[in-house]
């Protein structure tokens, strides 16, 4: 698996100290994004977030992993 | 009434204070006797500043409320000479679990380092808390505790602060040179001074619930967001002292607190959460909603405020009491210097800029915790079980599940106290962290590295032997003692270096390796420790000019 599930997320420029904190202010930006948002226009959001990072990672191994996983486990959720 | 515990009634007693014409003076009075005021009259106490606290009541908490306790604050209470009997009373515990949808996802444990002489967390109910303090107050003679004496006036002036003081007998003044507002969340002094604390009220309601049944499951904090037997909403189980156990529900902004709160309708609740054929007595409910706010300033003049009528979290993280005795700590040490005249009063503005950051951090960490439980839209519920799906399997999920981030003490480091470093360092003992406990030994008998701070300025010394301490700094270390604000020199030595002592000097032998780990030290390194357990500077040689420009610093002069 070339897909990195393991805690990724750091800040550019600082240190901090505790290990929740990178994460959580990445899921506060991520909600904020969403803000006054009716759901479709969320959705659409969300595709366009999607893409953008889609096209960063640009390792195609890497994309069809994490479909994989992303698609996979809906399936398991709702068996 | 509850069944495990009775409070004590703490009489009223007529001061001398209320037979003369005169105005007595204080020099300082702590307005409250909640965990907060009684802990700044602990620390008033242990730096013998004569300190006088009134209180409204005549008792200690009515419930159990706050019930988590950090390893900082027991710290700071070890400090106070009061940590052990509550550890003793408390239950210890250090391991969460997460549940969704019956299912656990994640389980961390809150002190995975070895080394420290605190536990991560006890909990233990408030009241038992508040009346080990007030006994250890009894043990402390520059502290005197007032019950039934409510603060209704306050004027400040340039030069002191008067109050006017409600009393069975009747009124009578009092003027103090600082007032410590400790008077709660809903601050009479707060709301007389025309301040406010500003912040989000939010749109949620929760029942809590003490019951008491016996069980052997072992102490963990279990919170679950969408259960079987609640569905839709999340839970939190704790366990407290004398088989109490702490259920809380979330119930949402459309319950009836006033119909939650009948027992005809928690039992049911209690009964779906626990399972059949659990035995349980109910003894204490209530329900309860939240804000996080806070005011602007912690200082105003002469008047400094703490704990909840400075700042207010919700209760996901244990971040109310925790950061109100971190409140204290940061300031009764600058109180004591000002007081003696060896600070200047803007010292104090220090308290304030220091501790509303800590506050917005609280603020910050409390706020998502509360938004990750209760989601505002559809696409946030949709990310929030969408993480807690992949957190069974997948660690990056686990780490941004948020079901409440457990208080941490505040790293002070952008504190204008803090000398910067220049050197490099290794590890989190920044300038304005807490500093890192450790094993050590004196004297050939174990001890805790913080338990050996007392309330000064301290200056850890490391090297590897003794033998190996130049003999000029020797002189210096002790020279040090002498000053007017004196810094307490501690040297400690590695694992491996010679066990002995200097005269004068205490000297500690870092028995693990863990000191010097920790705080990534060599050879000759020093750290300049504030009262308050603070790192204020640290460098890779003594030098005696860096460290008193850095006391200097504090000093302001």
């Amino acid at each position: 698996m070339k897909l990195n599930t393991k805690t990724n997320f750091h800040p550019t420029d600082s240190h901090f100290f505790r290990a929740y904190r990178a994460g959580d202010d990445f899921y506060e930006a991520l909600i904020e994004m969403h803000r006054g948002l009716s759901d479709e226009l969320s959705a659409k959001v969300n595709a366009r977030l999607i893409l953008l990072l889609a096209n960063h990672i640009g390792d195609l191994t890497v994309l069809h992993e994490a479909m994989g996983l992303a698609r996979g486990e809906i399936e398991k959720v709702d068996s | 009434m509850l069944a495990t515990y009775q409070n004590p009634i703490y009489e009223y007693e007529r001061s001398v204070d209320q037979n003369t014409d005169q105005i007595p003076h204080h020099p300082v009075i702590i307005v409250g006797g909640g965990p907060v005021g009684l802990a700044a009259g602990l620390d008033a106490g242990v730096h013998g500043i004569n300190a006088l606290i009134l209180d409204e009541s005549d008792t200690v908490s009515v419930g159990s409320r706050a019930v988590c306790y950090a390893k900082r604050s027991l710290e700071i209470l070890n400090r106070w000479g009061c940590a052990q009997r509550m550890i003793d009373k408390g239950v210890t515990w250090k391991v969460g679990k997460i549940f969704f949808r019956d299912k656990l996802i994640r389980q961390f444990d809150l002190l995975p380092a070895p080394g420290h002489e605190q536990p991560a967390f006890i909990n233990l109910q408030q009241y038992y808390l508040e009346q080990y303090m007030v006994e250890r107050l009894r043990e402390l003679e520059s502290v005197e505790v007032r019950w039934k004496n409510k603060v209704i006036d306050v004027v400040e002036d340039e030069r002191k602060v008067t109050l006017t003081i409600d009393t069975p007998d009747g009124p009578y003044s009092l003027s103090c040179d600082w007032l410590v507002v400790a008077d709660g969340a809903n601050s009479g002094i707060r709301a007389r001074m025309g301040l406010e604390s500003d912040g989000k009220v939010f749109q949620d309601r929760f029942l809590i619930v003490d019951v008491v049944m016996k069980q052997d499951a072992p102490p963990e904090r279990w919170f679950s967001f969408d259960p079987s037997y609640h569905r839709g909403w999340s839970t939190l189980l704790h366990r407290q002292a004398d088989d109490v156990y702490r259920l809380d529900f979330q119930l949402g902004w459309n319950a009836d607190p006033v119909e939650e709160k009948k027992p005809e309708n928690i039992l049911p609740r209690v009964k779906a959460m626990l399972g059949e054929g659990v035995d349980f007595e109910l003894e204490w409910a209530s329900v309860y909603t939240f804000t996080c706010r806070r005011m602007e300033k912690f200082r105003h003049g002469r008047l400094l405020y703490t704990g909840d009528a400075a700042h207010q979290v919700s209760p996901f993280g244990a971040r109310g009491a925790n950061s109100g005795f971190q409140d204290v700590d940061n300031l009764i040490w600058k109180l004591d210097l000002v007081l003696q005249g060896k600070a200047k009063p803007s010292l104090l503005d220090s308290y304030c800029e220091e501790r509303v950051a800590a506050a917005e951090e609280n603020i910050m960490n409390s706020t998502r915790s509360t938004d990750f439980i209760t989601p505002k839209s559809n696409v946030s519920r949709l990310f929030r079980d969408t993480v807690l799906e992949l957190a069974e399997h997948h660690e990056f999920a686990q780490l941004l599940t948020n079901s409440g981030r457990l208080s941490d003490p505040s790293i002070l480091t952008d504190s204008m106290l803090n000398t910067p470093d220049s050197s490099n360092f290794a590890g989190d003992m920044v300038p304005g962290s807490p500093l890192d406990d450790a094993p050590m030994e004196m004297g050939g008998e174990e001890r805790w590295l913080l338990n050996t701070l007392d309330g000064r300025f301290h200056l850890l010394y490391f090297i590897e032997d003794l033998a190996s301490l130049e003999p000029f700094h020797q002189s210096v270390l002790i020279e040090m003692q002498q000053q007017s604000v004196p810094v307490i020199p501690i040297i400690v030595c590695g694992e491996f270096g010679s066990i002995g002592s200097i005269d004068g000097i205490t000297t500690l032998v870092d028995a693990k390796g863990l000191a010097k780990q920790r705080f990534d030290a060599e050879q000759g390194t020093v750290y300049l420790v504030r009262p308050d357990q603070h790192v204020l500077g640290r460098w890779r040689k003594f030098d005696l000019e860096k460290v008193s420009a850095a006391v200097d610093k504090v000093l302001g002069s």
